[in-house]
């Protein structure tokens, strides 16, 4: 039997979400019995969305901000990776074998080097969402708002999942674009966090397994299914965007 | 005063240009880091509970940032940089953070008993300075605690890393930050203010 005393603290884990299930349990077993355990997390309770109701952000001065901004080093434009082409004339003169050697060679470096240039992209994506105002096009927390707002804007119909009851909120969902092509950014949000889910026609039907990076501080999860690239983006930890990940993929698999 | 005189002397700022040469890096830290300038700003505010010291201590949490950027390994940015700012405040106003009011942590009750008023709904009436007053009021190492959950909105986890605390300590330092806040509130509604 839990005590008052445990209870009183642990009741604040309870209302952060912090608790397992078994504890929570236990908790709520002891409040259901305990009317002022009970008063007392109801007033927390209310406190609690007092607080998160009311802004109590400050907003850095602007001349704070220049003075920061004016101590970094200027952006400078980034120098132009070496041309494909030039890369290739390198294996102009070789034989039949070494031109094949080079083919394999050429693909490694045209992968990476797209692939660096498509993480850049997406984490520019995810930042430019959440500076600009502008996170949805389609703000819904209904799936069937947010799935037919797609058609007829991309060449894909993106699955769009409801994972409220496991802890991410749908937003909406926004027309952006990745390497100069449209794609679908699904937006859902973990307590303070936003989640940006990008998705696009992959090159093939291949299922991939999922990935994960992290880049610029933020943790990126990418996988491929149904002929459609998924790429999830956050600053959430790794844990909780694979959390995200895993349940959207059996969300979706479930509504396929 | 003792971070803006630092500003203010070239020590600071060729310290900053020797880790500067490297323009990608510049930028990753820049996309990495300036988004989160006002969150690591409200956090310098409540630490200090002054917009002076506030502004040089989060000046020079980018400054360190930049310099340790390097050493950052993935996770998210966020808490780095609110564990460096903590620093930044317990290093440079160490007399005035701790010293004022600063009280051993079991010395506050856990708990104490609801007030007999059922208008738990009084809570409500306040408007946002005062709410930002009354947590700003909190002594320390409880105000920190608050702030880091309810205004930040971090994990226990995250917390217990940024203040280097095991995750019990956060969580009971939590429950008397939250009963010092609601007795606090409570005072504030009697007397009409």
């Amino acid at each position: 039997m839990m005590t008052c005393d445990e209870a009183r603290v642990l009741l604040h884990a309870l209302l952060d979400g912090e608790l397992d299930a078994g504890h929570a349990r236990e908790v709520e077993t002891h409040v259901a019995g305990c009317p002022r355990c009970a008063a007392e997390l109801a007033q927390f309770l209310e406190m609690r969305g007092t607080l998160s109701d009311a802004n109590l952000s400050f907003t850095a001065p602007a001349a704070l901000r220049s003075r920061i901004e004016a101590a970094l080093p200027a952006p400078v434009v980034r120098a132009p990776w070496p041309s494909r082409r030039s890369l290739l004339k390198g294996f102009a003169f070789g034989t039949a074998l070494s031109a094949a050697a080079a083919a394999s060679v050429l693909f490694v470096v045209v992968r990476s080097d797209q692939d660096q240039l498509i993480l850049g992209e997406i984490v520019s994506a995810h930042l430019r969402s959440l500076q600009a105002e502008r996170l949805t096009d389609v703000p819904s927390s209904d799936q069937h708002t947010v799935k037919p707002w797609f058609s007829g804007k991309l060449a894909v119909a993106p699955p769009v999942a409801d994972l409220t009851a496991q802890g991410f909120t749908l937003l909406g969902g926004r027309l952006d674009y990745i390497d100069g092509k449209p794609v679908a950014a699904l937006v859902y949000r973990r307590r303070a966090h936003i989640i940006n889910l990008f998705v696009a026609m992959a090159a093939s039907l291949e299922r991939g397994a999922a990935r994960h990076e992290t880049v610029q501080g933020f943790n990126i999860r990418r996988w491929n299914e149904h002929g459609l690239r998924f790429i999830a983006i956050s600053d959430v930890s790794a844990d909780e965007l694979a959390d995200f990940g895993a349940k959207f993929e059996s969300a979706s698999r479930a509504g396929a | 005063m003792m971070l803006a005189g630092r500003r203010r002397s070239g020590r600071a700022r060729s310290a900053m240009a020797g880790n500067a040469y490297d323009p990608e890096r510049a930028r990753r830290f820049r996309d990495a880091a300036l988004p989160h300038l006002d969150e690591v700003y409200t956090l310098a505010r409540y630490l200090l509970r002054n917009a002076t010291d506030a502004d040089d201590a989060v000046q020079e949490c980018y400054l360190r940032a930049l310099r340790h950027f390097d050493t950052f390994r993935g996770g998210t940015v966020r808490p780095w940089l609110f564990a460096i700012l903590r620093n930044v405040c317990n290093a440079g106003y160490a007399q005035r953070r701790f010293a004022d009011q600063d009280i051993a942590e079991d010395a506050v009750p856990i708990w104490s008993e609801t007030p007999e008023t059922p208008e738990a709904h009084l809570l409500r009436h306040r408007d946002e300075q005062s709410i930002r007053d009354l947590v700003s009021a909190l002594p320390e190492p409880f105000r920190e605690a608050l702030v880091l959950r309810e205004v930040h909105d971090l994990s226990y986890r995250e917390i217990a890393e940024i203040v280097a605390a095991p995750v019990g300590t956060v969580m009971s330092r939590l429950a008397r930050a939250r009963s010092m806040l609601r007795a606090a509130w409570m005072a504030a509604e009697e007397k009409g203010q």
